[in-house]
């Protein structure tokens, strides 16, 4: 008998900034858009983003060895280098994984769940499938009002599943659609009715009947259908031509999010799966370079399957940017450099020393007087005693603030910088900086979590480690 | 094991200090060879009656090189020491210790430091290659966090907090105002202060010192040979250095409310010079007002104020220029700036102009001790040099 493979826990990231789609064409002079869309930060990126979807999918997850990880974007922060890499070693996955980065194509998303769930059927015990992405937009383009920033993850696995894989279907086509050569900064698309007609619309037909026929599932059986097409009216056809209940199809957060590039299915369907209940078909399709579709059958085990955060909760949790700060921080608009020398290059030696400390936030407890301390210590603060030290991690753990710095000095491409000195539930104080405020409502004993950022990039390093946040 | 001094055993007999300032016409050379001739001058002894030579410089110039040169001194052993800000004092500290030993007859100390050159506002650090995780807070930032932690402790309202810092710039501007080698020379209004654009809130531009190029240089002697030179030496009390743990970002129980390293440097200076009473003693201060709060925090550390009534002081005019201890008397950073190596022998110079009695329209009456202090890092992170000098020996 075939394993079952399936989805055993998610997590979700929609970034806290908000951009009203109002605020563009104040701007610009363009027609104000309905609603608003999610902005990744100055200090995010599709892999920050992705490590903070990563963290909650883990955290929910039962305990079990992660073999496979799969990182999808069609926004890579590095041409070159392991994105999946940074993300391993953010969740402090052993070094005992086969890891890729799958990109090019919005499709990326669904297809690296299919390669996840392609790990499992061939042993593996758990794969996780990361996917981000903050997809960069020319002003006044239509895509600069859809587009949306945020991540969501899955772990995968034949145990604890959730969600059952019951059938997919896959079709890839050569067209004209979407393309962006190396080295642009935004996309270009061909004319709508061309692809709308002989592409987006026949392709999400053939592969939602495609997948059906193979699980032999009429449309009638479908509970939830989630279609996430780069055109609205493609997947508005489809459900029309298959008689779908508009009632059962997911939102596509157009209004509060953006279409969050290849991470959107998924974002979509980690929003669907709290109400599902046990024996809900829900199907998840996907239209780009070809298209992909999902059937998930729901098992008894969702319903004692809680997130860490919903997708819902994480659009609720939200401040708006300016569309002038938002121009700044996508450095579309060039703004003059500081009088001060640029950061410099992190280096490789100390980066790989402290790896669990770069990444993953580790710290150190002192195993003489019990005190915990970061970064990681060789003496310790507290008694003084040598080589005592275990391993002891941060990153899940609240502290407060103890006092706090508003720096307008500090080159930032959102100033003020606000920094934080902060005092960890259980022991432990960092100095680091706060993201995610409003510098004129921080407070001393205010509460904060830790979430993992790009500092700055560098020589074209990016440099990636910790920052506190308010708690969302 | 102990921190034994060298109380009386060393004097300053000469001293130079150039104009700081934004000095566009004049480089690290123009600078070392000004402070260096003036102190030579003053002690009224040759170039060549110097031993041994301790240079203090930030990041103006590497290895006793930076000084030998310009100078031409002829084959004598010149050190280059750098300790952060107190980097000028650390300069001394050596020089002194050098003298003690009875290594050296004549030492000279000499700090330097050539700011405005970089094209960038502030000092600009070379740091080690590292991981990309140590913070890059900027200096306003980092002295900034004492303000809130301090205003919450002692129930001050910060708008109340924000007047008594501004208060302490006022009174250094004012001090300043009267001293023709400082930056600035100009009285500020306390509503200027006070309104004066945001930098690391509270801060206000005005409640930051400057950024300035300056040298100062100090002949040091035995005791017993001082009068051989001057009629009136200052004589060395106490000088005590500290490298702190640096535990402050690491650990729960600093409360950004004191420098630990400054009470630690300050209790040893006072066992060398045995002093019991620093806010009956010291007639006069020079300490390290990088910031308003830096200043406000220190009078506590120095033990000038018990601890929660230093802002009470300040408002009192206790340590204004007429007030019972004086603190920066010459108008500090606050009105000199900031040459990182410079700063401590400038300090020193006006213990030597207030004690021989030259500071003319900033006389002190009749000072007997004086306390000079720097401090480099952070809060909870840093590096405290104090020192204390007299008028006489006992």
């Amino acid at each position: 008998m075939p394993v079952m493979v399936g989805i055993v826990s998610y997590g979700s990231y929609v970034p806290y900034r908000r951009l009203k789609r109002s605020a563009i064409g104040a701007v610009l002079g363009t027609p104000a858009g309905k609603g608003e869309r999610a902005i990744a930060s100055f200090d995010e990126d599709s892999v920050s983003m992705a490590v903070e979807a990563v963290r909650d999918a883990l955290k929910a997850a039962p305990p079990g060895d992660v073999q496979a990880l799969i990182f999808a974007t069609t926004t890579p922060p590095y041409a070159e280098k392991l994105s999946a890499a940074v993300i391993g070693a953010a969740a402090m996955l052993p070094a005992e994984i086969r890891a890729s980065d799958m990109t090019g194509s919005v499709r990326a998303g669904l297809s690296a769940l299919l390669q996840g769930a392609d790990a499992i059927g061939g042993g593996a015990k758990r794969a996780l499938v990361a996917i981000g992405d903050c997809r960069l937009a020319a002003p006044e383009g239509k895509a600069e009002q859809t587009s949306g920033d945020g991540a969501v993850a899955f772990v995968l696995g034949s145990e604890g599943v959730i969600a059952e894989i019951e059938a997919s279907a896959s079709l890839t086509r050569e067209f004209l659609d979407s393309w962006r050569a190396q080295g642009e900064r935004f996309s270009h698309s061909w004319e709508e009715r061309f692809t709308l007609t002989q592409a987006h619309s026949p392709l999400l037909g053939t592969v939602i009947k495609n997948v059906l026929e193979k699980a032999k599932v009429a449309p009638g059986d479908l509970s939830k259908v989630i279609l996430d097409a780069p055109n609205a009216r493609a997947a508005d056809e489809i459900a029309r031509a298959l008689k779908i209940d508009p009632a059962k199809l997911s939102d596509s957060f157009a209004l509060t999010v953006g279409q969050t590039g290849a991470a959107h299915a998924g974002l979509m369907l980690a929003a669907a799966l709290p109400s599902a209940k046990p024996g809900d078909r829900i199907l998840v399709a996907t239209v780009a370079d070809g298209a992909d579709a999902i059937l998930l059958r729901v098992t008894p085990a969702n319903a004692g399957f809680k997130p860490v955060r919903s997708v819902g909760r994480m659009i609720e949790s939200k401040g708006d940017v300016s569309y002038a700060s938002y121009l700044k921080w996508r450095e579309i608009l060039p703004t003059e450099p500081p009088r001060r020398p640029d950061p410099d290059r992190p280096a490789g030696p100390p980066m790989m020393r402290s790896e669990k400390w770069k990444f993953g936030f580790v710290g150190s407890r002192c195993t003489n007087c019990g005190t915990p301390q970061l970064p990681p210590q060789l003496v310790c603060v507290k008694c003084h005693q040598r080589g005592k030290m275990e391993p002891y991690g941060f990153a899940d753990r609240t502290a407060k603030i103890a006092t706090y710095a508003i720096d307008r000095l500090a080159y930032s491409l959102n100033p003020p910088t606000v920094n934080v000195v902060i005092d960890f539930a259980g022991g432990g104080r960092f100095v680091c900086e706060m993201t995610d405020c409003e510098p004129d409502k921080v407070a001393i004993g205010d509460e904060i979590e830790m979430t993992f950022r790009r500092l700055f990039t560098a020589a074209g390093v990016n440099n990636y480690f910790w920052k506190a946040r308010p708690r969302r | 094991m102990a921190s034994k001094g060298i109380k009386d055993r060393v004097a300053i007999v000469g001293m130079g200090c150039t104009k700081f300032g934004e000095l566009w016409d004049k480089g690290t050379d123009d600078l070392l060879v000004d402070a260096a001739y003036q102190a030579f001058e003053s002690a009224g002894i040759e170039p060549n009656d110097v031993d041994a030579y301790w240079l203090g410089t930030m990041a103006s110039g590497i290895s006793g090189l930076t000084l030998s040169e310009p100078l031409k001194i002829q084959y004598k052993p010149v050190t280059r020491v750098e300790n952060m800000c107190a980097t000028g004092s650390e300069a001394l500290r050596q020089a002194c210790y050098a003298v003690a030993s009875g290594a050296f007859d004549v030492a000279m100390a000499i700090g330097v430091e050539k700011l405005k050159d970089s094209g960038y506002s502030g000092l600009v650090i070379n740091n080690p290659p590292n991981d990309g995780t140590e913070g890059s807070m900027t200096a306003p930032a980092s002295f900034s966090l004492l303000a809130p932690a301090y205003f919450k402790k002692y129930g001050l309202d910060p708008d109340k907090g924000k007047d008594v810092l501004t208060r302490i710039a006022w009174k250094n501007h004012k001090n300043g105002a009267k001293n023709p080698k400082a930056q600035f020379q100009k009285e500020v209004s306390l509503e200027t202060i006070k309104n004066s654009p945001k930098i690391a809130d509270p801060l206000g531009i005005m409640d930051c010192s400057g950024v300035s190029d300056g040298s100062a240089a100090a002949i040091v002697v035995r005791a017993e040979d001082a009068h051989k030179y001057c009629k009136n030496p200052i004589y060395i009390k106490a000088l005590s250095f500290i490298a702190g743990p640096a535990e402050g970002p690491l650990s729960q129980d600093y409360d950004f409310t004191t420098f630990s390293e400054v009470v630690a440097s300050a209790k040893d200076a006072y066992a060398q010079a045995g002093i019991t009473n620093p806010r009956e003693q010291i007639s006069m201060a020079e300490v390290h007002d990088c910031f308003t709060p830096t200043e406000l925090v220190l009078y506590e550390d120095f033990g000038f104020s018990p601890r929660g009534t230093a802002w009470q002081d300040v408002m009192d005019g206790f340590f204004d220029l007429e007030g019972k201890l004086p603190v920066n008397p010459d108008g500090g950073l606050k009105s000199f700036g900031h040459p990182i190596g410079a700063s401590g022998l400038r300090m020193m110079y006006e213990m030597w102009l207030q004690i021989r009695g030259e500071a003319g329209p900033r006389q002190i009456k009749n000072p007997k001790l004086g306390l000079t202090h720097n401090l480099g890092g952070a809060p909870g992170r840093c590096v405290s040099f104090v020192s204390v000098v007299g008028s006489q020996v006992g």
